[in-house]
């Protein structure tokens, strides 16, 4: 028996202002009232604003995340001199790349692009080297003509606009009476599956890792693929398996809303303990639905839609290696049925009670992560700072308990020391303490601190089954080389 | 009837004691242009607090206190009912 370590995780973000129209929000506000979109449309950013923005190189691993303390605010205002669409990280890609990604992400002809936009973007992708040739080969287009006659003829088809609101192509359904395969579903399923496969396979290939040895592979988003017989049936995760080329690899999806991905990474982590599968990938792709989710917020201020990315993430778990940190799993908190909703017995049950069992005082975790969703976005919406709520509930259960002094001024200290900024897109699941695990391997690996604490809350009442809500935390420690 | 509020930020406590009082601000919903005239209040506020069951309060709500910007949401919760007048 070997104690599961995590090597490597890795994101894709890619800018898709012309699909902010597809977001769940705008689709319904759009549908109601046409000319909603011009007004998104001219709040949209460019390419380069998208690049250069702050929480973007963080989450890059450009930028650490405290250094969002110091960056000139609004960060929307005050793009960065020195800026890259890749890091160590991860990668960002811009929106006629992942067009070309979504055709290529197709094996049933659902999306058509139009020929002279196709060959551009292949070319483009051409040089990327995470894509295949067999995926550029599948990047061919079809005459204008066609995409506009499917379009007005019938039923079952959606365009594929640019930022600039030119038509380059369509997402169509061959099931138009099966609510589970309509365009828009297809659509969002095929961006999690490509923003999920171009995680994995740059986790896999900057880790030096052979895709063939990979052996599980957990799916962790949000999404629901099906038919109408079996919606939601999924496995994302045995289809980005396959198009990472992890030929002797299986796998399934845990499904826990935003909690999901720290579910997925304890199951991850037990079989490789348990030896089962000691090569385990956990895997989460975008989710489109939350493209300009707080427009109107945006628009009122004045301000740029920043709702226009989509994320996804690969981590790389294995049996201990000797330099990588451990993920303890006696350290993992749960938030059980008979916990309750109430946000301070959620925060006792995933911070509290985890750090009893080790011995641990709130102290001795360097960094908490926790949702890290970019509070500019948030709370120009009146959403709030989602990520400063969270630390300051922390906060306050460490001064409940004696651990820190009560009063505003300990609060603050406490949340700036073991807190960040949240930097992450709105992007769900995404959001949910994975954007900080890349910069804490990084730290733990480097000997900076020895503990840092991942956790996640999941909202289940948002599905009308229960009231409940969720949440599962784990704690990743340095790796002490002694086995 | 009293509607009673529990929301985090001043910005969506205003927006919901609006929505109740004069209608929705935002126009977007069932209630927008209908004046319900309610009076409204928020969880965190006085005259709410001061009616738990103490050790009720305590476990279900007092640390949130310390969480949320507090006086802004009493601030905003005031500041709708002296304008609409409920």
């Amino acid at each position: 028996m070997s104690h599961p370590v995590v090597r490597d995780i890795r994101f894709f973000l890619a800018h898709t202002p012309g699909l902010v129209r597809h977001g769940s929000k705008p689709t319904r506000e759009i549908h109601s009232n046409h000319s909603v979109w011009q007004d998104i449309q001219g709040s949209l950013r460019s390419f380069d604003e998208a690049a250069a923005y702050a929480p973007h190189q963080v989450l890059l691993g450009n930028m650490k995340p405290d250094g969002l303390n110091t960056a000139a605010a609004p960060w929307y205002e005050n793009m960065l001199a020195e800026y890259s669409t890749s890091g160590p990280h991860g990668e960002l890609v811009n929106e006629d790349q992942f067009h070309g990604l979504l055709k290529a992400a197709d094996e049933f002809d659902l999306v058509l692009l139009e020929e002279g936009y196709a060959a551009r973007v292949a070319a483009e992708l051409r040089s990327h080297p995470r894509v295949t040739d067999e995926e550029i080969e599948r990047i061919q287009g079809v005459p204008y003509s066609r995409i506009e006659e499917r379009l007005t003829s019938r039923e079952g088809a959606i365009p594929l606009l640019t930022r600039d609101g030119e038509t380059i192509g369509l997402v169509q359904t061959d099931y138009v009476d099966d609510a589970s395969l309509a365009p828009d579903i297809l659509l969002e399923n095929l961006a999690v599956k490509a923003t999920a496969t171009m995680a994995l396979r740059s986790v896999l290939a900057e880790s030096g890792t052979d895709p063939a040895g990979l052996q599980y592979v957990i799916g962790s988003g949000e999404e629901a693929i099906g038919d109408r017989y079996n919606r939601g049936g999924g496995n994302l995760a045995k289809t980005v398996a396959e198009a990472a080329a992890c030929v002797n690899s299986t796998g399934s999806d845990v499904k826990a809303f935003c909690c999901a991905p720290v579910h997925a990474m304890v199951v991850g982590g037990s079989l490789v303990q348990s030896g089962v599968f000691p090569e385990v990938a956990v895997v989460g792709g975008c989710s489109l639905a939350k493209l300009g989710m707080k427009f109107r917020g945006h628009l009122a201020k004045e301000i740029p839609v920043m709702e226009d990315v989509l994320a996804g993430f690969a981590v790389l778990m294995g049996p201990d290696d000797g330099t990588s940190p451990v993920l303890r799993l006696d350290s993992v908190g749960r938030h059980t049925v008979g916990a309750g909703s109430v946000q301070q017995a959620i925060v006792e049950a995933l911070v509290a009670d985890p750090l009893d069992r080790l011995g641990l005082k709130f102290g001795d975790v360097a960094k908490y992560a926790t949702e890290m969703h970019n509070p500019e976005i948030t709370d120009t919406a009146g959403s709030g700072n989602v990520p400063r709520t969270n630390y300051r509930l922390i906060a306050a259960l460490a001064a409940q308990r004696g651990e820190i002094e009560k009063g505003s001024e300990s609060r603050d200290r406490f949340v700036e020391q073991h807190g960040m900024p949240g930097f992450s897109p709105t992007q769900g699941h995404v959001a949910s303490a994975m954007p900080f695990m890349a910069h804490a391997l990084d730290d733990l690996r480097a000997g900076d601190y020895q503990y840092s604490m991942f956790l996640a809350k999941g909202s289940l009442f948002l599905g009308r089954m229960t009231h409940m809500s969720d949440g599962e935390s784990f704690i990743l420690e340095s790796n002490s080389g002694a086995g | 009837m009293v509607v009673l509020l529990g929301s985090p930020t001043p910005e969506s406590a205003e927006v919901y004691a609006r929505t109740v009082t004069e209608g929705d601000p935002s126009w977007v919903g069932p209630l927008a242009g209908i004046a319900l005239g309610l009076p409204v209040f928020h969880v965190l506020e006085e005259e709410v607090k001061s009616q738990f069951d103490a050790a009720v309060y305590q476990e279900q709500v007092e640390i949130m206190e310390s969480v949320l910007d507090t006086d802004d949401i009493i601030a905003a919760m005031k500041n709708v009912r002296e304008a609409v007048g409920v």
